[in-house]
């Protein structure tokens, strides 16, 4: 099982991508930071990076304004 | 003590002024922040932007109808110094870049990123993890529009923090309590962070 954003919970799957992990979520919007654990996963890592069992992942939504 | 800080939490003042804070943009989140974290007894500010202060900046952001046409570090480097004279104000003027950033904030105890666009924020936000990975970095992502302020969150993650509803976008215009109130969310992290582990 793993935690996004301390509220959502998925059952964890060998290989588990974070790609994988935005497409169950439904995420399309490209302009997002995310973190497996507290640590900074990169856009070209998404499709690479395993994420552990019982990870937590955090996705940030990053919009205009400031 | 200083006597403007009488009021102030107990304790806090002597922690408070050793902290440098950076401000990456002095736009709407950036210059609410850097004056309430200059009534707040922060000690130093890193302040830096590109542009001049316009008549369409002020239903938002601190300055003045005298400020306009003045470089916005220079006009909030002024009011900082009129709410707290021995603040210590280092300014850049002139564009933050991938390729500079991490020279103007090298010796920041916290990093404030307050820019406009969401691409920017990106590359700021990844940059600093990637490079400063013990240096908080506390941002701001959805503050547009007249939302409520119920949908305001604070997301944290290592050192990470985003103040906003990460939704919000500024097609749908800004206004200045949704914007300020997000500003004073950031800069009271910015507090909390500096105070969690020395107040303990």
């Amino acid at each position: 099982m793993i935690t996004v954003n301390n509220r959502d919970q998925l059952d964890w799957t060998e290989n588990m991508t974070v790609r994988d992990i935005l497409k169950l979520m439904g995420h399309t919007y490209s302009l997002i930071t995310v973190t497996v654990n507290d640590q900074l996963v990169e856009d070209e890592d998404y499709d690479s990076f395993i994420v552990p069992d019982h990870a937590f992942v955090s996705v940030f939504h990053l919009a205009h304004g400031g | 003590m200083s006597e403007m800080f009488l009021r102030n939490v107990p304790g806090t003042d002597d922690i408070l002024k050793n902290i440098t804070v950076g401000i990456a943009g002095c736009g709407g989140i950036g210059s609410n922040v850097a004056t309430s974290l200059t009534r707040s007894g922060i000690g130093s500010l890193v302040i830096a932007d590109m542009d001049m202060v316009e008549i369409t900046n002020l239903n938002r952001q601190h300055y003045f109808q005298d400020d306009i046409g003045k470089i916005k570090v220079d006009a909030l480097s002024t009011h900082l110094s009129n709410i707290n004279p021995e603040v210590k104000i280092i300014k850049h003027f002139g564009k933050i870049t991938a390729h500079n950033y991490l020279e103007l904030f090298h010796d920041v105890d916290i990093l404030v990123e307050a820019f406009d666009l969401a691409g920017e924020k990106k590359w700021l936000i990844e940059g600093w993890m990637k490079n400063k990975p013990n240096i908080p970095i506390i941002a701001g992502s959805g503050l547009s529009g007249i939302g409520s302020t119920a949908r305001i969150k604070i997301q944290k993650s290592g050192i990470l923090t985003i103040c906003g509803d990460q939704e919000s976008d500024m097609s749908q215009g800004l206004i200045a309590s949704r914007v300020i109130l997000v500003a004073n969310m950031i800069a009271h992290e910015v507090i909390s962070e500096i105070l969690k582990d020395k107040l303990k």
